[in-house]
């Protein structure tokens, strides 16, 4: 089994419509989404959910106004401000560190649990997929992320499939993080901007910081033609391939709007694309070695 | 005033609007890119005096000749930054939220703090006389709001504060939202822009903070959006037509106000109609 992480660094980029088309042309896997608080390939892939899980990721600090002696303790120990004057705890500063609980004189904090998202497993027409929808404004996405894969990994192991194909959420933190961190390869989708560009680089710099084997699909290349080339250039130094090139094409979107994968909607030189793409991935990923976490 | 330019879906066009909002209201404007995982701002606004500065948080250190190794910190610790075995205490630096806990329940003051690189701020000022703070999370580093937090104290109240926060809708986006006067929500007419617009409404909600919307591309995709937001009663305060011109200049790294005739017009009527409704709520 293989697992394949799709990044890209700046949102926008068409992680999504990408690991929705590899979804289609893949035989033999299983699909997640680690996008856990703005998550998009359902929308594409139209799941039917089998199972559901509610996920809790931590803890909150709640004053209890009855046992408060406000003496000001937890104010003072609280290094993210999270105790309001009148001491009450602001649920969007408090991290669940547990200080004020333990410390309060008068034992008048509880620690409540915190229910931050849930999870799916579910089925679409192209095979299983794990999903997950955090909570607005809540904590814990990494974990959460971290939650999914592990369910993927289970169903890929006991149904002998040969792929994961995860699509990333954007940025380089901590979401991002816990969507790459053992996995076999990362395709990172960019695009001919100055801001692809620059965040291509920062997310290249976390796959070598984390020593994944790294590939490049250049998205909306007939946009910028010259940092098209830069791209290239940039890629070849890292040693990293550059396993195709799409040019900008309506067709995402109206392949969206119409609830379907790329393949599915059209055809012609941009899925033949995309079919050779899948290729040199299923290739480059059989000769990757068994991560070491 | 503070304005925070956000966004569920990524690249819908928030540091566009962040980038060219501050531009042109050019000295009057801070700009804080509060995208710390990936800032762009600083492409199309580059600073042309100003300063660098290391952002760090602290995390504990040990010292074993004193540990009593009772194991307090551990049963403290809720992010397994610390775990205390028989004869040794592991350090995760990389899990620690620096709540400070282990020092205080530490009996024999055998931890000390030290400091781990979250990333670095430029502040300074751009050629278009704009007051710039720009965040960048050191890559490898998972933590973005301790720096987010940092960017955001920063802030000049004497001027228009336009806040580039990051996509989606969890604690990043929150540490970039909090204590904002005003919210204006970039999408794009599509399934996906919907979707993550109706994400992006509710964090809003949550907060309690007065927004607006701008459709970008406005002439792609389906009309869900402004139907959206004509049942919810959110403003739609601009639409902007897909534009290859816009998208050109764009992918060079150049201001709309600058390479668009009109469109630093659009930016302050904009700013206008902020400012009416924010008076106005």
């Amino acid at each position: 089994m293989r697992e394949l992480v799709i990044l890209s660094g700046k949102g926008g980029t068409g992680k999504t419509s990408i690991t929705a088309a590899l979804t289609a042309l893949g035989e033999s896997l299983v699909v997640c989404d680690c996008d856990v608080d703005a998550a998009d390939l359902h929308l594409l892939l139209a799941p039917t959910i089998n199972e559901s899980y509610q996920f809790s990721g931590g803890h909150e600090a709640q004053i209890d106004p009855e046992r408060c002696t406000q003496c000001g303790e937890c104010l003072e120990l609280c290094r993210f401000d999270a105790i309001t004057p009148d001491f009450q705890v602001d649920p969007f500063s408090c991290e669940g560190c547990k200080v004020c609980v333990h410390f309060c004189p008068a034992q008048a904090i509880d620690f409540l649990e915190t229910v931050d998202g849930d999870y799916f497993v579910s089925d679409t027409r192209f095979g299983p997929m794990v999903h997950a929808r955090l909570h607005i404004a809540a904590e814990n996405s990494g974990k959460l992320v971290t939650v999914v894969r592990r369910k993927a990994q289970e169903i890929a192991e006991a149904q002998k499939k040969d792929y994961i194909l995860v699509d990333g959420p954007p940025g380089i933190g901590c979401p991002v993080i816990a969507s790459l961190t053992g996995a076999h390869a990362v395709l990172l989708v960019t695009e001919p901007t100055v801001s692809g560009r620059h965040d291509l680089e920062r997310a290249a710099g976390l796959t070598a910081f984390f020593k994944i084997p790294t590939y490049a699909l250049i998205n909306k290349c007939d946009l910028n033609p010259q940092i098209t080339e830069e791209l290239i250039q940039f890629c070849e130094e890292r040693n990293f391939p550059v396993l195709g090139r799409l040019p900008y094409d309506p067709v995402f979107v109206q392949a969206m709007v119409a609830g379907k994968t790329l393949p599915e909607y059209t055809d012609g030189l941009l899925v033949e694309e995309l079919k050779n793409l899948w290729q040199k991935l299923q290739v480059a990923l059989q000769k990757t070695a068994q991560p070491s976490i | 005033m503070k304005i925070v330019i956000a966004s569920g879906k990524g690249g819908t066009g928030k540091t566009t609007l962040a980038v060219n909002l501050a531009a042109a209201l050019g000295n009057q404007a801070q700009l804080l890119d509060c995208d710390v995982e990936e800032p762009n701002a600083h492409l199309f606004l580059p600073l042309v005096q100003g300063q660098n500065e290391t952002i760090t948080a602290l995390v504990p250190e040990v010292d074993l000749e004193r540990c009593n190794f009772c194991g307090a910190c551990g049963q403290l610790c809720q992010f397994s930054a610390i775990v205390p075995l028989e004869q040794t205490v592991l350090i995760f630096p990389e899990m620690c939220h620096s709540c400070g806990g282990c020092y205080l329940v530490c009996e024999p003051g055998a931890l000390r703090e030290r400091s781990r690189e979250l990333g670095v701020i430029d502040s300074g000022l751009s050629q278009e006389g704009v007051y710039c703070v720009y965040g960048r999370l050191r890559v490898g580093e998972a933590m973005a709001p301790p720096l987010i937090r940092e960017v955001k104290a920063r802030m000049d109240h004497s001027r228009t504060v336009i806040i580039d926060a990051p996509p989606g809708t969890s604690c990043p986006v929150i540490a970039a939202m909090k204590g904002a006067d005003y919210v204006v929500l970039v999408t794009e007419p599509t399934p996906f822009g919907f979707h993550d617009l109706k994400l992006a409404v509710e964090t809003v909600r949550t907060m309690k903070l007065p927004m607006g919307v701008l459709i970008n591309r406005s002439d792609i995709g389906t009309a869900e959006v402004k139907n959206y937001c004509a049942q919810e009663a959110i403003p739609v305060l601009l639409s902007l037509p897909y534009s290859r011109p816009v998208a050109a200049a764009y992918s060079r790294g150049q201001l709309l106000v600058k390479a668009i005739p009109g469109f630093k017009e659009q930016m302050l009527a904009l700013f206008e109609q902020i400012s009416g409704r924010r008076q106005g709520s």
